[in-house]
């Protein structure tokens, strides 16, 4: 109960999406109006068939994407109503990690973790790779926490997926983020890799009290490692929950009729230990 | 017995190169009603031509042995286009990189990009040579026309590259830099350059080496170089020295060729 | 579940870790110099050589606005009397290309490893490819006029003489990485070097061959607009005549048309390009 005691304790939360809606020039209706409250550090899945908008929702938010209309604020600011520059610094406050890892394939792997402070050093320190003292020690404990210490002067195409995604993660944590942002983290790697990621960015949300929304396909990943499940379908919110309570009823919600409970969804061993952590957001 | 049976024709022919023989016989029916054409528009003064056979024969053996008794002339000449070669790739670079940038459809505004690649398709059209009789006209004769006309048509072939690259790259990576709250160039820098910066390295020192081409002609409209000394040694009739310029010029495009093929196989 | 109770700031690392990282080793750091240093030589050798009049640049912008100013508008009117220097402009390529074309293949059965005889004619073939390709087109004019005296024969003589090389070269590759194994097998039937030359390697390299022709062709109609200049025949007689009595309004109109028959043929080359592929 120790995080609802906290959550009374803050004046507002920490992030509040009020109608965001998205329009393409297209003319496709992307997000018809989504409200969401977080206001705790847990992680936040959110499932929906392809093309249901979780993709556009998560790029709404730090404005990769334009939003239409509505309103996102991250600790009471609104980050929708901000100038480039004022958005920029927003962006800094809030980190993303990628489907496709999207590294900087030819730089290393330090370069790679140290671009997540580029909001902060000038353009000619950054051409220069002069960051402070306390970045670059920053980024050698990253490494390290996400697994990867002794890795700093590989190049980032000579890295596994796996090992990609942790980078990837560590360049997003270098920013000391409010709010982190996961655009299918997994769907590229193997189920194993894909168990080990998610239990690391589940530890990373625990350890730094910060927020998380992950896009993810596989709902077996969503209900075993997420505190909080919302379903996406046509652009709007059909269920937001604990993870616990997304039934065969809600999933036919989300997804269409479908044998929920066939084998094959629910056959998948998940270790103890990650059990036991996928419970403890709901009876601790 | 076997004939009875079947009878197998017994003509046959491969088929050709236009599938069929009228299709063929069209071909050359095509061919031959062209050259008829062109060559009666052609205003040729055939006893001319006809009088140049043997003139090509004297010209020959006044161009053998090659006259090098002139080098230093031809050293002078030699430095002038390799100078010019070099300052023009330089320069051009400079220009390229804005260009480039505005061109590329990705990165820039759609009016801006619209703007910068009509201005790479008439710039690309014109010969060298051409863009150089305008230079020597603002500027006079001499090497600083052949330098700006240099600049300018490398300026354009390699902005025309780098945006081409820059359009072929992997957007993920921009993204992800732009997400972290970089600036514009911050993102250029980080995410831009890494992934076209090799490849804009090969096409550069190709372009070096077709400048060093280049700088060899435009000495013909006054802009400096080997090529107003070799435009000079043709109008005296200097054949000799003539064919001593021109097997320096093979010697020297050969040279770049090779050095080009060697560095670029160098960068990975 | 500690991580839950513990702050933030519990989790600071035990371990230290450096905060120093450079991302260049000192090795590296100076052949960078060194690089810069170089090309910064080269640079100023080449601009401080060439007596550059800085004074000229002060004035430039000036002058170009004159230049537009003069050029300005088109005089639409003289455009009946370079039609036909056009077409002479489009029939100089043509006719070269074609002539190019006939000289090219043999030369290329003779600069390819495993088509030519020996290591003498081997030789003589690549000497070829190298003395047609290094000396620019124009040049070859002024060499063509010498001979053949100012005309479009010069030009033609000049296109093919440059293409001839162009071509070959890219032949030469071509009929170098042909299927062997074909080659083979028509060798095996007992048939004469030319019979295998017309029947395994022509068939194998003919895309490339008309791919390679029509593109020279190509880049030879913007050269022949530029071979007037030395007398070569063509619409460049009339524009450096133009320029030469200061008449710009009259260059402009060439200019443009140039422009117009350089972009179609250029459009049209890639079109039949893409088609055969």
């Amino acid at each position: 109960m120790a995080a609802e005691v906290q959550a009374a304790g803050r004046p507002r939360p920490l992030l509040a999406v009020e109608g965001l809606a998205k329009v393409y020039p297209t003319g496709k209706k992307a997000l018809g109006g989504v409200d969401i409250v977080i206001d705790r550090p847990q992680l936040v899945a959110v499932i929906g068939s392809s093309g249901a908008g979780k993709s556009t929702f998560i790029r709404c938010i730090n404005r990769l994407v334009e939003p239409t209309a509505g309103r996102v604020l991250l600790n009471g600011q609104d980050i929708v109503a901000l100038d480039r520059k004022g958005l920029r610094a927003a962006r800094r406050r809030i980190g993303m990690i990628f489907q496709e890892y999207n590294l900087v394939e030819r730089l290393s792997v330090m370069q790679n973790v140290l671009s997540g402070r580029l909001g902060y050093v000038g353009l000619l320190a950054a051409l220069r790779y002069r960051f402070p003292p306390q970045d670059i020690q920053a980024a050698f404990a990253l490494l390290d926490r996400v697994g990867l210490a002794g890795y700093h002067d590989r190049r980032a195409d000579a890295l596994s997926g796996g090992q990609r995604q942790r980078v990837g993660i560590a360049r997003a944590l270098m920013q000391r983020p409010d709010l982190l942002l996961l655009d299918e983290p997994t769907a590229s790697l193997d189920p194993k890799t894909s168990r080990q990621i998610m239990r690391l960015v589940r530890e990373l949300v625990a350890e730094r009290q910060t927020p998380a929304i992950i896009n993810i396909h596989d709902v077996a990943l969503a209900r075993a490692y997420a505190d909080r499940i919302i379903g996406m379908k046509d652009g709007l919110i059909v269920f937001d929950a604990e993870a616990g309570s997304l039934t065969e009823a809600a999933l036919t919600q989300i997804y269409g009729e479908e044998d929920w409970s066939s084998p094959q969804e629910e056959d998948e061993d998940i270790p103890a230990g990650a059990a036991a952590m996928a419970s403890l957001g709901m009876t601790s | 017995m076997m004939a009875a049976t079947a009878s197998y024709p017994r003509r046959w022919r491969a088929p050709g190169l236009f599938g069929s023989p009228g299709r063929r016989l069209a071909f050359w029916a095509v061919v031959l009603a062209y050259l008829a054409w062109s060559l009666s528009t052609l205003n040729i003064d055939t006893a001319r031509v006809l009088a140049g056979l043997p003139r090509a024969w004297t010209i020959l053996e006044r161009m053998v042995p090659p006259d090098f008794s002139r080098w230093h002339l031809l050293l002078t000449g030699m430095a002038e286009s390799i100078q010019i070669a070099i300052a023009a790739t330089i320069a051009g670079a400079v220009f390229s990189v804005p260009l480039g940038i505005a061109a590329a459809a990705n990165l820039s505004p759609r009016p801006l990009y619209l703007a910068a690649r009509a201005f790479i398709v008439v710039g690309r059209t014109f010969h060298e040579v051409i863009i150089a009789i305008f230079f020597v006209k603002l500027f006079g004769f001499g090497p600083v026309a052949g330098l700006l006309t240099l600049a300018f048509s490398s300026a354009i072939f390699l902005g025309k590259m780098l945006a081409e690259d820059i359009e072929n790259m992997k957007p993920g990576p921009v993204e992800a830099i732009r997400a972290t709250g970089a600036s514009f160039g911050q993102t250029f820098f980080y995410a831009v350059v890494p992934q076209v910066l090799v490849k804009t390295l090969g096409v550069l020192i190709y372009r070096l080496d077709s400048n060093l081409r280049h700088s060899t002609v435009i000495g013909i409209v006054g802009a400096g170089g080997i090529g107003q000394t070799l435009s000079a040694s043709f109008t005296r009739y200097d054949f000799d020295f003539a064919s001593a310029i021109l097997l320096t010029i093979a010697a020297m495009v050969a040279f770049g060729e090779w050095f080009s093929d060697w560095a670029r196989r160098r960068l990975r | 579940m500690t991580a839950h109770q513990q702050p933030p700031r519990g989790t600071a690392p035990a371990r230290t870790y450096p905060d120093r990282w450079e991302r260049y080793s000192p090795r590296e750091r100076i052949v960078h110099w060194l690089w810069l240093g170089g090309i910064a030589l080269a640079a100023a050798w080449s601009v401080s050589a060439l007596d550059i009049e800085w004074a000229f640049f002060a004035d430039a912008h000036e002058q170009a606005v004159d230049l537009v100013e003069r050029m300005w508008p088109p005089r639409w009117s003289y455009l009946p009397r370079i039609v036909q220097p056009l077409i002479e402009t489009l029939h100089i390529a043509t006719l070269g290309t074609m002539i190019a074309v006939v000289f090219a293949l043999p030369v290329a059965f003779l600069a390819a490893r495993n088509t030519t005889w020996n290591q003498g004619t081997w030789l003589i073939g690549r000497a070829m490819l190298v003395l047609s390709r290094s000396i620019n087109t124009v040049i070859w004019g002024l060499v063509f006029v010498a001979i053949f005296g100012p005309g479009p024969v010069a030009g033609i003589c000049a296109v093919a003489a440059r293409s001839v090389g162009f071509i070959a070269k890219l032949v030469a590759e071509a009929i170098e990485e042909v299927d062997a194994g074909q080659v083979e097998a028509v060798e095996s039937t007992g048939a004469t070097t030319l019979q295998v030359y017309g029947v395994a390697i022509l068939p194998q390299i003919l895309p490339v061959l008309i791919g390679t022709t029509i593109y020279r062709w190509d880049i030879n109609v913007r050269e022949s607009s530029v071979l007037g200049f030395v007398g070569a025949g063509g619409i460049g007689l009339l524009l450096y005549a133009s320029i030469n009595q200061f008449a710009w309004s009259q260059a402009l109109v060439i200019l443009i048309a140039i422009l117009g028959i350089v972009i179609v043929s250029e459009a049209l080359s890639a079109y039949v390009r893409s088609r055969i592929v």
